[in-house]
């Protein structure tokens, strides 16, 4: 890219959007967001691996208990997903209002998707309790063990969010998260929307189709 | 479903410039619509739970086909796959394919769609 397009590209957010670097890159978009992509498309093999493992172990167990819809609190359960899908679009609210140079209202929107998640995983950790109680630990059987791995690694990632939510809250409180940085607030924000994606196999494949 | 792209937020810093980039995303009420869209979707799940004595084939008849247009919704609409850089679909496509297809063969050797498999 000569000079030129870079300084046209300094006043031209559109060609942001369409993954058009500030600088050359040998792709022609952004390294750092085709980075996360190629994270997210690796991630999918993550969970992929504990899906499938969870698939093939959990009526495996000889004893303790097995999952069913009389197990599984799906009323609880459900209000957590639509938490969660809730937060994925406070989260979208944040990444529009931070390319319209609006940071105060993004500011707000990454608080409020952060408190989300973090009422996602209270719920996950309140769940957890229930089922230790219930005698489901995570050496009971092949079915705890599959579970609490797949949903805890899940539950890792949430909780990972959570702390880049608040670290760029607090960026945006210091006045470090302006327009010009609007694509570290996408990039993150694709990162949020993937963990509610893989939440969406979740639900169904564990908790609906028990 | 349609992506209108937003009219004009809040005043900002960037005003003149950022008409053009107002055009690539989807406007807030587009994202709102969607998000309503994604919770009847879930509501609709949900509502699978109250079926008295659902066959696990007929569980996933009707979750399988909502599951995968969420996550295609989310995908698209939130992640901006649509409308992105066509070189971050593939990326992300040939991750999720690549997973399908390895697990796929891997449930498959392990005999799991045979009436006989006890998970």
């Amino acid at each position: 890219m000569t000079d030129t397009a870079f300084a046209a590209h300094d006043t031209d957010p559109a060609l942001h959007d369409k993954g058009v670097p500030s600088h050359d890159t040998s792709t022609g978009v952004s390294n750092e967001k085709l980075a996360m992509w190629v994270f997210l498309g690796s991630d999918c093999l993550l969970f992929g691996g504990l899906i499938s493992t969870y698939l093939l172990l959990r009526h495996r167990s000889v004893s303790g208990p097995s999952p069913s819809h009389e197990f599984f609190d799906i009323p609880f359960t459900s209000v957590s997903s639509f938490v969660l899908l809730f937060s994925s679009l406070t989260m979208a609210l944040a990444v529009g209002a931070i390319h319209r140079g609006d940071e105060r209202r993004s500011r707000t929107f990454l608080l409020t998707t952060a408190l989300l998640g973090g009422v996602f995983i209270a719920g996950q950790v309140y769940e957890f309790t229930s089922f230790v109680n219930e005698g489901l630990g995570y050496t009971t059987n092949l079915f705890g063990s599959a579970f609490y791995t797949l949903t805890g690694f899940h539950g890792v990632h949430v909780s990972v969010g959570i702390v880049f939510l608040l670290s760029l809250f607090v960026m945006s409180v210091r006045g470090n998260l302006g327009p010009e940085r609007a694509e570290t607030v996408e990039i993150f924000g694709l990162y949020w929307h993937f963990v509610d994606i893989v939440w969406i196999l979740i639900f169904t494949v564990v908790y609906l189709i028990p | 479903m349609s992506v209108e792209t937003e009219e004009r937020g809040a005043a900002g810093p960037l005003e003149p410039d950022h008409e053009a980039h107002q055009h690539a995303h989807p406007s807030d009420s587009t994202y709102i619509k969607v998000a309503v869209f994604l919770a009847v979707l879930t509501a609709l799940e949900v509502g699978t739970y109250f079926i008295k004595d659902p066959s696990t084939p007929l569980l996933v008849a009707l979750l399988f086909p909502m599951m995968i247009i969420k996550f295609a919704v989310v995908a698209g609409a939130f992640m901006h796959l649509r409308f992105d850089n066509p070189l971050f679909r593939r990326v992300f496509v040939f991750g999720l394919l690549l997973a399908v297809a390895v697990y796929v063969i891997v449930l498959t050797s392990m005999e799991y769609w045979s009436s006989s498999y006890g998970g």
